[in-house]
C-alpha cells in the first residue's frame, strides 16, 4: 500500500495542517509531520473533505453500456470528489435479484475507484405490482439497504406501505420517488408559465407534493424510515418541514440542478435540460435552497443520470430525462453555498453516508479515521467544456458554463483515485 | 427581415404589417390568368411533413410553386423518417441536398427549433405539437383586416380547446402585437391559468360564451380533438357543445358586422354548427384562399425576395 503525505491542507477550511495516509486510515495529523517513504502531495490552498458519498447515481451497466459503465461511472465520481455512490437500480436487467446487484457490486470493487453501493428495486421488474425479493437483496453479497424503483414512483399506496413496513427487518429504507402517475402522463417540463408558452405537457408541483405527503403519514403510520429522493418544489419543502416537525422518520434529497437552473431553460427545447423531475422555478430554488441550509433537506444526490447522444440529440419529447452531475456537484455546492465547508460536509458525506449504512464513509479526516477524503482547490474556476467528462455520455446542462472550485485529489482507503486533477487508473 | 418564423412572437408589428401588405400583392396575383411569379425560380422549398396535414401541405406547396420555387415534398410516410432516421438526420440530408427553406409540421413541440440548429436554410414552422402555427395565425390576421378594415382595437375572442391549440397560442401572440384585444373562452380545464402571463399580459380569459359574444369583432371557433373527449376535459360532447358551441341562436347574439372564423378542419355539430359555419358571417374558405397569399408572401420575405 502507498502512504500519502499530504502538506498544508486546510481541513474544512481549519488552518493549514498536514495529513498523512498509511495503511487505509488517517495515521497521523499536525503540522510538519515528516513521512521519508510517503508520497508528498502539496496541498497549499487545498481543503480537504470526507469523501463525497452520493446517494443517487444511474452507472447504467448492465444494459447501456454505451451511457456509462460502473467504471466510467466510477471515474467520474472519484474526478468529482466522492468516494462512494448508491447505483441505482433501473438498469436492464433491474436490479431486482441479489445476482443482479452482486454484479454490480462486484463490478465496483473490480473498478476500484469508489465504493459502490447498489439500491435494489422496490418491485419487481419497477413495475409497481410486488414487491422484489428485498431480503435476498439484504443478504447478498452487497447488502442493499435502500431500496428504489426510481425513475418510476411506488405509486400503489398498499405496496409502500408493505415495502416500508418489510424493510425495518434489515434496517432499510425505501427511497421514493415522488410522482403521482395519473398527474404527470405525458408530461414534459414543470407545469408553469413556460410550458403554457412553449407547447409542452406540464408536470405540476402537486404530483410530487401529494405523493411526498403521503408517504409521511404512511412512514408515520407504521414507524419506517422514509427517504426522499430528487425534492424539487417549494411545496415539497413545507410537508417536509411539517413532517420532520412530528418526528417522522423522512429524509430528503435535492438535486445539484435543482439548486441552480429554472424551468426557463426549456425555452432552448434542448433536451438536454430534460430531466425528470423537471427544473422549476426561481422561487423552488430559493426554497430548496434555504432548506438545504436549515436542514429541512437532509443532503445533495446528484441524479447523475448519464444518456448516449441520440436520446438527446432529438425532439424534446422523445428524448430521455435526466442529467450528469458527478462531476459538477461539488463546484453546484460551492456556487449555491459558498465555501461553508461544514455544510457541505454534512450535506455531501456525513448525512448521505448514515442514510446508506456506509460506515467507512462520511468521516472527517482525523487520525483513526478511514482515509477516504478529498482535496478541493476553492480558488479555481473552471468553464464546463462536455468533451472532457470522464462519463462515457455528454448530457451535462452546465456545458460553457464557469463553475468554481476543481477537485484535485481523491483518496479511497488511503489509496488515490485522483491526483493533480487526474484520475489515476 | 428574420431568418426563421417558429413563433408568433418572432414577429414584431413592422415585421407582420410587412408580412400582410405582401400577403395582399401576392393575393393579387392569384386574380391572374398565369398565377405566377418568377420570384423564387432557382430556390428549393422542402415541405418536410412528420404529421398528416394534406389542407397545410398543399397551401404551402402552392404558394411555394407560385413563386416558381422547386418544391420537394418528404413526408414521414414512404420515407427514411418512418424506418426512424432522427430528425438530426433528415435535417442533415436536406442541408446537403441544399434546402433554401424548410417548412416543418411535427407532433412534437420544438422540433421547428431543433431543426433551426442544424440547417443554414430558413425554417418555417408550419405546426408543432401543441406549440404554434405562425403561418395560421398570420392567415387569420390577414382575414380579419380584409374583412373588417383594421386589426388595432378589434376584440377577438378565442373559443375552445387552448390549451393543446397552437393556433390559438400563435393568434394570441399576433393579435395582441397588432392591438388588438383576446379574449380565451372555454371551459376552465382547456384554458391554462397563467396564460396570460405566459403570451401576452392584455389577453382576457371567460368561462362564459354568452357573455363574450355580443361585443366581439371576431369569434374564432377552434377544433375539439377527439381524443380529449376521454380525457376528462368535459364531461360529454354534447355538454360541451351545449357550454360552447357556436349555434345559429348565439350567433345571431354577436354584433352585425362580426365574423366567425375556423382554422379547419371543422367537427360540425360540436363546436360549431352547419348554419353558422355555411352563414355569410363565416370566413372559413376565405380563409384557406388567404393561406396561400400569406405564406408565398412568408416564404417570399424570409428568402429575401424582396432584395433580388
Amino acid at each position: 500500500m502507498n502512504s500519502y503525505l499530504i502538506r498544508n491542507v486546510s481541513v474544512l477550511g481549519a488552518a493549514p495542517t498536514d495529513l498523512l495516509l498509511r495503511d487505509g486510515v488517517v495515521a497521523e495529523a499536525g503540522p510538519g509531520l515528516s513521512a521519508p517513504d510517503a508520497s508528498v502531495v502539496d496541498a497549499d490552498g487545498l481543503v480537504a473533505l470526507p469523501g463525497l458519498v452520493d446517494l443517487h447515481t444511474h452507472l447504467r451497466e448492465p444494459g447501456r453500456e454505451d451511457a456509462e459503465t460502473v467504471e466510467t461511472g466510477s471515474r467520474a465520481a472519484a474526478l468529482g470528489g466522492y468516494t462512494a455512490v448508491c447505483a441505482m437500480a433501473n438498469t436492464s436487467p433491474v436490479a431486482d435479484t441479489a445476482g443482479v446487484v452482486e454484479q454490480v457490486w462486484r463490478l465496483g470493487r473490480e473498478a476500484g475507484l469508489v465504493d459502490v453501493q447498489p439500491i435494489g428495486a422496490v418491485t419487481v421488474g419497477l413495475a409497481g405490482e410486488r414487491l422484489a425479493e428485498l431480503g435476498a437483496m439484504a443478504d447478498s453479497a452487497a447488502r442493499v439497504r435502500i431500496f428504489s424503483d426510481d425513475g418510476h414512483c411506488v405509486a400503489d399506496p398498499k405496496l409502500m406501505r408493505r415495502a416500508l413496513e418489510y424493510v425495518k427487518a434489515f434496517d432499510g429504507i425505501i427511497a421514493q420517488h415522488a410522482e403521482e402517475p395519473r398527474l404527470t402522463e405525458g408530461a414534459q417540463m414543470h407545469e408553469g408559465e413556460v410550458s403554457t408558452r412553449l407547447g409542452l405537457t406540464g408536470w405540476p408541483a402537486v404530483a410530487e407534493e401529494a405523493i411526498i405527503a403521503r408517504d409521511v403519514l404512511l412512514a408515520e403510520h407504521v414507524g419506517s424510515r422514509l427517504h426522499v429522493c430528487h425534492v424539487s418544489t417549494a411545496g415539497s419543502v413545507e410537508v417536509l418541514r411539517h413532517a420532520k416537525a412530528r418526528g417522522v422518520r423522512v429524509t430528503a434529497e435535492v438535486t445539484p440542478h435543482h439548486l441552480l437552473l429554472t424551468d426557463s431553460r426549456a425555452e432552448s427545447y434542448d433536451p438536454v435540460f430534460k430531466v425528470n423531475p423537471p427544473l422549476r422555478t426561481a422561487a423552488d430554488i430559493a426554497a430548496l435552497r434555504a432548506a438545504l441550509v436549515d436542514g429541512v433537506i437532509d443532503i445533495v444526490a446528484t441524479d447523475h443520470a448519464p444518456h448516449a447522444v441520440e436520446d438527446k440529440e432529438c425532439e424534446w419529447a422523445y428524448a430521455r430525462p435526466g442529467m450528469l452531475g458527478l462531476e459538477t456537484a461539488l463546484s453546484i455546492a460551492l456556487d449555491v453555498l459558498g465555501p461553508e465547508w461544514d455544510l457541505i460536509a454534512e450535506r455531501m458525506s456525513r448525512t448521505p453516508a448514515r442514510i446508506a449504512g456506509l460506515t467507512e464513509h462520511g468521516h472527517d479526516p482525523a487520525p483513526g479515521a478511514p482515509a477516504n477524503l478529498t482535496l478541493v482547490d476553492p480558488a479555481a474556476r473552471r468553464l464546463i467544456d462536455p468533451a472532457e467528462s470522464a462519463s462515457r455520455s455528454r448530457n451535462t446542462p452546465y456545458a460553457r458554463m464557469t463553475l468554481p472550485g476543481r477537485i484535485v485529489a481523491t483518496f479511497l482507503r488511503g489509496e488515490a483515485t485522483v491526483l493533480d486533477g487526474k484520475a489515476v487508473k | 427581415m428574420i431568418r426563421h418564423l417558429l413563433s408568433g412572437a418572432d414577429l414584431d408589428a413592422g415585421t407582420a404589417t410587412e408580412i400582410l401588405d405582401t400577403a395582399a400583392e401576392m393575393a393579387a396575383v392569384a386574380g391572374r390568368e398565369v398565377k405566377k411569379l418568377p420570384a423564387l425560380r432557382g430556390r428549393t422549398v422542402v415541405n418536410l411533413f412528420y404529421e398528416d396535414s394534406t389542407r397545410t401541405r398543399i397551401s404551402f406547396e402552392a404558394a411555394a410553386k407560385r413563386l416558381s420555387a422547386d418544391v420537394i415534398n418528404f413526408s414521414a410516410k414512404g420515407s427514411s423518417v418512418a424506418k426512424g432516421e432522427s430528425l438530426k438526420d433528415t435535417a442533415l440530408t436536406l442541408q446537403a441536398m441544399g434546402a433554401d427553406a424548410v417548412v416543418v409540421r411535427h407532433s412534437a413541440s420544438g422540433a421547428p427549433h431543433r431543426l433551426a440548429d442544424w440547417v443554414d436554410g430558413s425554417v418555417v414552422n408550419a405546426g408543432d405539437g401543441t406549440h404554434e402555427h405562425p403561418t395560421q395565425a398570420l392567415l387569420d390576421a390577414y382575414t380579419m383586416r380584409s374583412r373588417l378594415g383594421r386589426l388595432a382595437g378589434l376584440s377577438v375572442a378565442v373559443v375552445g380547446d387552448v390549451l393543446h391549440s397552437r393556433v390559438a397560442r400563435s393568434n394570441v401572440l399576433l393579435l395582441s402585437t397588432l392591438g388588438a384585444k383576446v379574449t380565451l373562452v372555454g371551459p376552465p380545464t382547456l384554458i391554462p391559468v397563467d396564460i396570460a402571463a405566459a403570451l401576452a399580459p392584455g389577453t382576457a380569459v371567460c368561462y362564459d360564451l354568452d357573455a363574450v359574444l355580443p361585443s366581439v369583432d371576431v369569434v374564432m371557433m377552434l377544433r375539439v380533438q377527439r381524443e380529449r373527449m376521454n380525457d376528462s376535459y368535459f364531461p360529454s360532447a354534447r355538454e360541451y357543445a351545449r357550454r360552447y358551441g357556436l349555434d345559429g341562436a348565439r350567433m345571431r347574439r354577436l354584433p352585425e358586422h362580426a365574423i366567425v372564423m375556423h382554422p379547419g378542419p371543422m367537427n360540425r355539430g360540436m363546436e360549431i354548427t352547419p348554419e353558422v359555419a355555411d352563414s355569410p358571417r363565416s370566413t372559413i374558405v376565405e380563409q384557406v384562399a388567404n393561406g396561400v397569399s400569406v405564406r408565398m408572401a412568408v416564404l417570399y420575405l424570409l428568402l429575401g425576395g424582396n432584395n433580388r
